[in-house]
């Protein structure tokens, strides 16, 4: 609940309008992408400017009322479910391109511009943003920030975090800092804009971010492999690595995922293949032709049985767009559709790929794989029925031993969706209680009465996937 | 205002009615968002996008809120447009869910009287009924051709209604008389040998105050090579009854459809107006709880067609066209293009013809506001929707705006008065842009004749 008071104050600064706490304006705000978590906020806050987030943080601060910051919601951990409460913070006023400087290589946004909108606007000057979650079309660059949110290119050119060169942040007082700037090297003092990033807005808001962009790369070509073996394709992303050919994209889907996305996208994939791969090559002329062709023959010796590539732009795009919308195609299939995010590194894929076969029937359960191979990226998803207890049970058990084996195997519990409230129970396992202890202290320090989007990361109980509702 | 009781009413019908499954669908992605003209004219509200709409409409039945006057703004808010549902990823049918939550409303709703007087009127005492319809088209034209119309303009008594009600009554159609509503033909010959035999749904509306519109679709059909049958049996799809709560009237009509067209060996049953046509196809899903009628319903909504998927198929862009050099934008009919698919054939058409410059709109498939009555009963937001729409035409410096649905053709006319173009830009139904060309190409070669011969 927010005191009377304190709500008083903060409709003094943002207006009536943009503070809503009807029933139904708070309902559409208890939910992001990740199934089963909902919990209502107390309000809902649209602040204008930097100035106006700082003075709700520190009344906010004064109150102990919790601030849930919000992107689009797309995030898949439940970092913008209110488990406590709270408000949620929106961006959409703050959602403008300040400045796009040529000249220096960089952008300057709000952190409600959302990620295609910025990549459209640079790649008009013939610049580029490479960071590209499948959910670009409507994520926030303050979600991928703070979500450290990484792509089908990030293979090639890395994720959010390689892009961000600064921050303004207004901290859980009400404090604005800066971090970072245009620069290319700086190094004065600790790199404060790398401990926001991915910080999922536990630490502080995100108010402007300057962004680093390259030059747009001179041409691209785009490749289909097929395989009637899972683990065949999986060792062909390993052996393109080793041979030392960085693609700019390198995705992987499994046949149920390729019914899926056919179903949705119709553009005439094949669906009676066990595995596709979706490769990608950018840059000068010559190095892509050379490296397609170098990638055409890997595939082909470890017994691709098709390898094409797109014949217009169109066509690839088309691909890439299916490729993204893997994830939500997938909910045809079941009611429930519960995806994680396990990440392995490379030369471990086709073990991890096995693995998750043998779990998976061992718990009788169908799991469907896809993801960003060339980073050891999966997405093992599985698609249930929330409303089958017995069912449900499974799939927690089948995705605690997909950790472990990917933990196991070198790997890590998320690689690009983030803690929030849904791996927090498992973020020891990774970390350790001396690492968890070091994130722990910086929370403090940074917000003593924990109220920048409390209960995500760092988890009190060993509560898993339940539905709470205030 | 609905009474706590309605609201308790509302939220039991809810459970019992609305599909779970479809409702648990909805993965909560947001790809849907930034297709919907009502979270974007709003400002990107969540409780006005698809993804919200279904929240709510999930958190009604799952008890966590009640069905409160933001639930219900929400719902009314919406378009119906169907934008969101051929970018979701997952298949949504959004459509469905929408129909029944607000059929679910608007049986438990106490309204004001007036308005259930209007509905009266409107659902059960006028467009089921073909004869009425003509009779108050008629009315309609005797207004106009009075000199009322005239009259009431200049007195400024139109001043008394409300201003989206009177900005329609700018832009109506010059209706046809009632001698010529009267005698509507049953079958009419193709020009030349039969290439397929067809039937047109004349729709209600669409034979009344678009009459020429539908006199020029047959037209074109004869003209494309076809047999067209008119069964006189059948009358209003029943959309606006299915978008406006009144489903059971919507069924009613449906199958007096059904009835009119299963005995008839045609293989099309061909449409004008997207909007329409979409209900009929979607006539299977309306009657998929009635055992009697499930079956002859799909079959009845498998040999829906649009008249530009027709004419594509039997090669009418071939055909000469011309017209006076226009350049031309074509907005699509949101329940055309997001229901029955239908996006290339009509621009396919356009592009045919001799003398126009095609030039395609950015957001061209964004709705232009119209949906319906929405007009009517919210103008604020359908007229933020139609200034956007405008302004986007306006950069094509298109001299025509082609629709292919009647709501449509009538908002863009609107657009056009609200935007000051009235002289410089006109808005035409597809068919009879179509027709002007066939004929225009037809006038071209009878004087290239007559002067080769003189
Ligand atoms: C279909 C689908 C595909 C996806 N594909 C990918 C993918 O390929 N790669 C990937 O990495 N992720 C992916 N995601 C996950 C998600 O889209 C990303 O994490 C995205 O960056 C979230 O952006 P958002 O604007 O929706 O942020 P939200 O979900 O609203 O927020 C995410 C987190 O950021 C915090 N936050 C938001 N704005 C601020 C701010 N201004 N200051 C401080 N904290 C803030 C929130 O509190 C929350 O913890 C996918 C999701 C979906 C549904
Ligand atoms: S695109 Fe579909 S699944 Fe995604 S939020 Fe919209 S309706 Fe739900
Ligand atoms: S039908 Fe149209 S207005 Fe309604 S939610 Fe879908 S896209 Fe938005």
């Amino acid at each position: 609940m927010i005191p009377n008071e304190a709500k008083k104050r903060l409709i003094q600064i943002v207006g009536a309008e943009n503070y809503d706490d009807t029933k139904a304006g708070r309902l559409v705000y208890s939910y992001d992408a990740t199934p089963q978590f909902q919990s209502l906020p107390d309000a809902v806050v649209a602040p204008r400017n930097t100035q106006e987030v700082a003075e709700i943080a520190k009344i906010c601060n004064e109150y102990r009322i919790p601030i849930v910051p919000r992107g689009s919601g797309t995030n898949l951990c439940a970092g913008t479910c209110p488990v406590e409460g709270g408000i949620a913070l929106l961006f959409k006023h703050m959602n403008r391109i300040l400045e796009i400087d040529e000249e220096n290589l960089t952008a300057t946004v709000q952190p409600g511009v959302i990620t295609l909108d910025l990549m459209k606007a640079v790649e008009e000057k013939g610049l580029f943003y490479p960071p590209d979650p499948g959910s670009m079309k409507i994520s926030t660059i303050g979600g991928n920030i703070s979500e450290n949110s990484g792509g089908l290119r990030g293979l090639k050119y890395g994720v959010t975090r390689d892009y961000v060169l600064g921050l303004e942040v207004v901290l859980a007082n009400g404090d604005i800092i800066r971090t970072g700037g245009k620069l290319a090297k700086d190094v004065a003092g600790y790199d404060l804009t790398r401990l926001f990033v991915g910080s999922e807005g536990t630490l502080g808001i995100v108010t402007e971010a300057t962004l680093k962009l390259i030059p747009m790369p001179e041409t691209k070509q785009t490749m289909l492999a097929l395989y009637q073996d899972l683990e065949a394709a999986a060792r062909s992303v390993s052996k393109i690595i080793a041979n030392q050919i960085i693609p700019a994209t390198l995705e992987f889907l499994d046949q149920p995922t390729l019914e899926v996305v056919e179903d949705y996208a119709r553009i005439g994939l094949p669906t009676d293949v066990k595995a596709v791969l979706l490769i990608e090559q950018d840059g000068p002329n010559e190095v892509v032709e050379r490296d397609m062709k170098k990638m055409a023959d890997i595939c082909r010796s470890e017994q691709a049985v098709s390898v094409e590539l797109a014949r217009s732009e169109e066509e690839a795009e088309a691909l890439r767009t299916a490729r993204r919308a893997a994830l939500s195609a997938l909910a045809r299939l079941k009611p429930t559709t519960i995806l994680e995010d396990a990440t392995v590194p490379r030369s471990e894929i086709a073990k991890m790929v096995k693995a998750i076969n043998e779990i998976a029937a061992k718990y009788q359960l169908k799991i469907c794989t896809f993801g960003h191979a060339g980073d050891g990226n999966l997405h093992p998803t599985c698609p249930t029925d929330a409303r089958n207890r017995e069912e449900m049970e499974r799939v927690e058990k089948a995705f605690e031993e997909i950790f472990a084996k990917a933990i196991e195997l070198g790997g890590t519990i998320t690689g690009e969706h983030g803690v929030g409230a849904m791996k927090a129970p498992y973020l020891e396992w990774k970390l350790g209680p001396a690492g968890i202890a070091a994130m722990k202290a910086i929370k403090q320090a940074l917000d003593p009465n924990n109220i920048m989007n409390p209960g995500k990361v760092f988890a009190k109980s060993t509560r898993k996937r339940v539905v709470v509702t205030r | 205002m609905t009474s706590k009781t309605d609201q308790a009413l509302i939220q039991k019908a809810f459970q019992e009615r609305m599909d779970e499954d479809e409702l648990m669908n909805c993965m909560r992605c947001g790809f849907c968002l930034p297709s919907c003209p009502t979270y974007i004219e709003s400002g990107q509200q969540e409780a006005q996008s698809p993804r919200g709409r279904i929240a709510l409409m999930k958190a009604v039945v799952d008890g966590l809120i009640e069905p409160d006057e933001e639930v219900e703004r929400s719902l009314r808010l919406c378009l119906g447009c169907r934008a969101c549902e051929p970018v979701c990823p997952s298949g949504v049918r959004y459509g469905h869910l929408l129909e029944e939550a607000r059929d679910i409303i608007a049986q438990h709703q106490r309204m004001p009287l007036h308005i259930r007087l209007v509905r009266k009127v409107v659902f059960a005492g006028l467009f089921p009924h073909q004869e009425r319809m003509r009779k108050a088209a008629s009315f309609l034209g005797w207004y106009q051709r009075s000199g009322l119309r005239t009259l009431v303009r200049k007195t400024g008594l139109l001043r008394l209604l409300p201003a989206s009600f009177r900005q329609m009554e700018r832009v109506l159609p010059d209706v046809p008389t009632a001698k010529e509503l009267k005698n509507r033909p049953h079958r009419l010959n193709p020009d030349g040998s039969a290439k397929k035999r067809v039937a047109f749904f004349a729709g209600c509306l669409m034979d009344t105050m678009f009459m020429t519109t539908n006199d020029a679709t047959m037209r074109l059909l004869q003209l494309a090579g076809c047999e067209v049958i008119i069964p006189p049996a059948q009358g209003c799809c029943g959309a606006l009854h299915g978008h406006g709560g009144e489903k059971e009237l919507a069924k009613e009509l449906a199958k007096r459809n059904i009835a009119a067209f299963e005995q008839l060996d045609v293989e099309y049953i061909v449409t004008n107006a997207g909007g329409c046509g979409a209900f009929l196809l979607e006539y299977g899903h309306l009657l998929k709880d009635d055992p009697a009628w499930r079956d002859r319903a799909a079959a009845f909504a498998a040999r829906i067609k649009d008249i530009s998927e027709v004419l594509v198929e039997l090669g009418f862009h071939h055909l000469p066209l011309r017209v006076a050099p226009q350049t031309v934008t074509y907005q699509d009919s949101c329940h055309l293009r997001n229901v029955m698919k239908t996006a290339a054939a009509p621009r396919r058409l356009l592009q045919a013809i001799d003398g126009v410059e095609f030039r395609e709109m950015k957001d061209a498939d964004r709705c232009c506001g119209s949906a319906g009555i929405y007009n009517l009963v919210e103008p604020e937001m359908s007229m933020k929707i139609l200034d956007y729409k405008m302004e986007m035409a306006k950069q094509t410096k298109a001299t025509t705006i082609v629709t292919a649905n009647p709501g449509c053709l009538l908002q863009m006319k609107l657009g056009i008065e609200r935007a000051g173009l009235t002289e410089s830009v006109r808005a035409v139904h597809l068919v009879d842009l179509l027709l002007e060309a066939a004929e225009g190409a037809q006038a071209a070669k009878e004087e290239e004749r007559i002067r080769q011969t003189s």
